[in-house]
């Protein structure tokens, strides 16, 4: 127990003083989740607008596969990836295999089917209550599509933040498809696994109490934001 | 687009069924005279149906309903439509005006006057910056009502706008009613209320059971109505909807 709260206290000690390897390790987890949520966000968005509001050929089995994607274990994700990365697989020319890129691009695949699931039923449960109305009112698909979006936007927001924090805590997919590699693809994740299994904790715990940190602020703005729609608009 | 005047509204053997059920069973009127038109009829009578297949929110199986030889699109400025319970967007009063002048293109400068009249009319003037879902029942449906007039159109559909509010609600809207009424605007509305019938209605179309009963004038209707369903409708007398 003491030497859990001496770590406990040298992590915190680290957080503090703004240790670097820490900060880059901190920096490098925002860059990649960040950039793979956007990504996913521009695709998974609009997917689960159209889904929720168009009949179209292929659409039931884009829905089943949505839906089995969003449970995907982030080891198989990375798996795919990695294969799909390597030097014999189909885009091994592009040399992306053990890169921050190749990170992005596994998050992507994990977190576009969460955003776009969770659009679909955000917009059908809006197009359900609005559509009859706004129809009545003289509103054409396009507007229809636009006046959903915008009145489901708190939502949607919360949408992209689940997914990002998927994002930031998977370690399976980042762990195989960027290695782990020491000041090149070294994110918060895969560092707390490296670092417990060395037995240097105070990393490990430092990395943790950030992980966590970033978490409540992220689920406490996400959260405020609703309350603060709430009490204007409902 | 109707340039002329969108009467008379001819429905011809018009005839819906879902399900296997006859909801409207060949309806066949003319209604060519201004006022207020007054669709009424028990629970399932398919009165509500009818009202939505004249904004073009539904289509006949058979038959046709014109309003001057022009099948309705609901996105036809010229017409309006009011639901029983209104959906609003999450934003005040006055943006919810504005959204619906936008869907049709009305110029922003003209917005401003048209919002401010439809305010007035209505009484809610004070409210205007009130979020539209937080407002009263009585003070939603004039919101409703409002929003549909902003438009300004010729026609207005009412769909039993008073079927849920308190007695001071109900006047307030019937006095609504009214006054666009006076200024040209032909009002078609269902109702089973026979008291609000008897208060409102010019005519009155009787449906009982998807068939159109009777289409008489409302002062005939209610002294020497000519069938025995009308006049057990007025007794009181419960119809069967089944």
């Amino acid at each position: 127990m003491n030497d859990f709260s001496q770590a406990f206290l040298k992590a915190i000690q680290l957080i503090i003083q703004l240790d670097p390897d820490l900060i880059e390790i901190v920096g490098l987890s925002l860059q990649v989740s960040l950039t793979a949520v956007f990504i996913a966000g521009l695709i998974g968005l609009p997917l689960g607008a159209a889904l929720a509001l168009y009949r179209f050929f292929g659409r039931g089995l884009l829905v089943a596969l949505l839906n089995t994607f969003m449970g995907l274990p982030p080891v198989v994700v990375g798996l795919v990836v990695y294969l799909i990365l390597s030097r014999s697989g189909p885009l091994g020319a592009l040399g992306l295999l053990f890169t921050p890129t190749a990170m992005v691009i596994a998050q992507v695949f994990l977190v576009t089917p969460i955003i776009a699931a969770l659009t679909r039923q955000t917009v059908m449960d809006a197009n359900d209550e609005f559509h009859a109305q706004l129809r009545a009112l003289g509103a054409k698909s396009p507007n229809m599509m636009n006046t959903l979006l915008w009145e489901t936007r708190y939502s949607l927001v919360t949408n992209v933040f689940a997914g990002f924090g998927r994002a930031i805590a998977e370690v399976g997919a980042v762990l195989i498809v960027g290695g782990n590699i020491n000041h090149n693809t070294r994110v918060m994740t895969t560092s707390i696994a490296l670092e417990t299994s060395k037995g240097n904790i105070e990393l490990a715990l430092a990395l943790g109490v950030i992980l966590i940190t970033l978490s409540l602020i992220v689920t406490s703005a996400v959260m405020s934001a609703r309350h603060a729609a709430h009490k204007m608009y409902t | 687009m109707l340039s002329a005047s969108p009467l008379p509204l001819k429905i011809q053997q018009l005839s819906v069924s879902r399900q296997g059920k006859q909801l409207l069973d060949n309806v066949n009127a003319t209604i060519d005279s201004a006022g207020i038109t007054i669709i009424l009829g028990p629970n399932g009578a398919g009165k509500s149906l009818l009202l939505h297949i004249a904004h073009g929110l539904e289509e006949p199986d058979r038959g046709s309903l014109l309003w001057n030889q022009h099948t309705p699109k609901p996105q036809e400025p010229w017409r309006a439509f009011v639901f029983q319970k209104p959906v609003f967007l999450q934003r005040s009063v006055q943006s919810n005006l504005e959204y619906v002048l936008s869907l049709h293109k009305v110029p922003k400068t003209r917005q401003s006057l048209l919002i401010q009249q439809a305010l007035q009319h209505t009484g809610l003037m004070q409210l205007s910056g009130q979020s539209a879902r937080t407002l009263s029942g009585g003070e939603q449906q004039r919101l409703n009502v409002a929003r549909a007039w902003v438009l300004e159109p010729k026609v207005m559909l009412l769909d039993e706008p008073t079927a849920e509010l308190d007695p001071s609600g109900v006047a307030t809207i019937e006095m609504l009613i009214r006054k666009i009424a006076q200024q040209n605007t032909k009002i078609i509305m269902t109702t089973h209320s026979l008291d609000q019938a008897r208060r409102l209605a010019h005519d009155i179309l009787f449906l009982h059971r998807g068939k159109l009963i009777e289409h008489t004038p409302a002062k005939v209707y209610f002294s020497q109505p000519k069938t025995s369903l009308a006049a057990d409708f007025l007794a009181g007398k419960l119809l069967d909807t089944h």
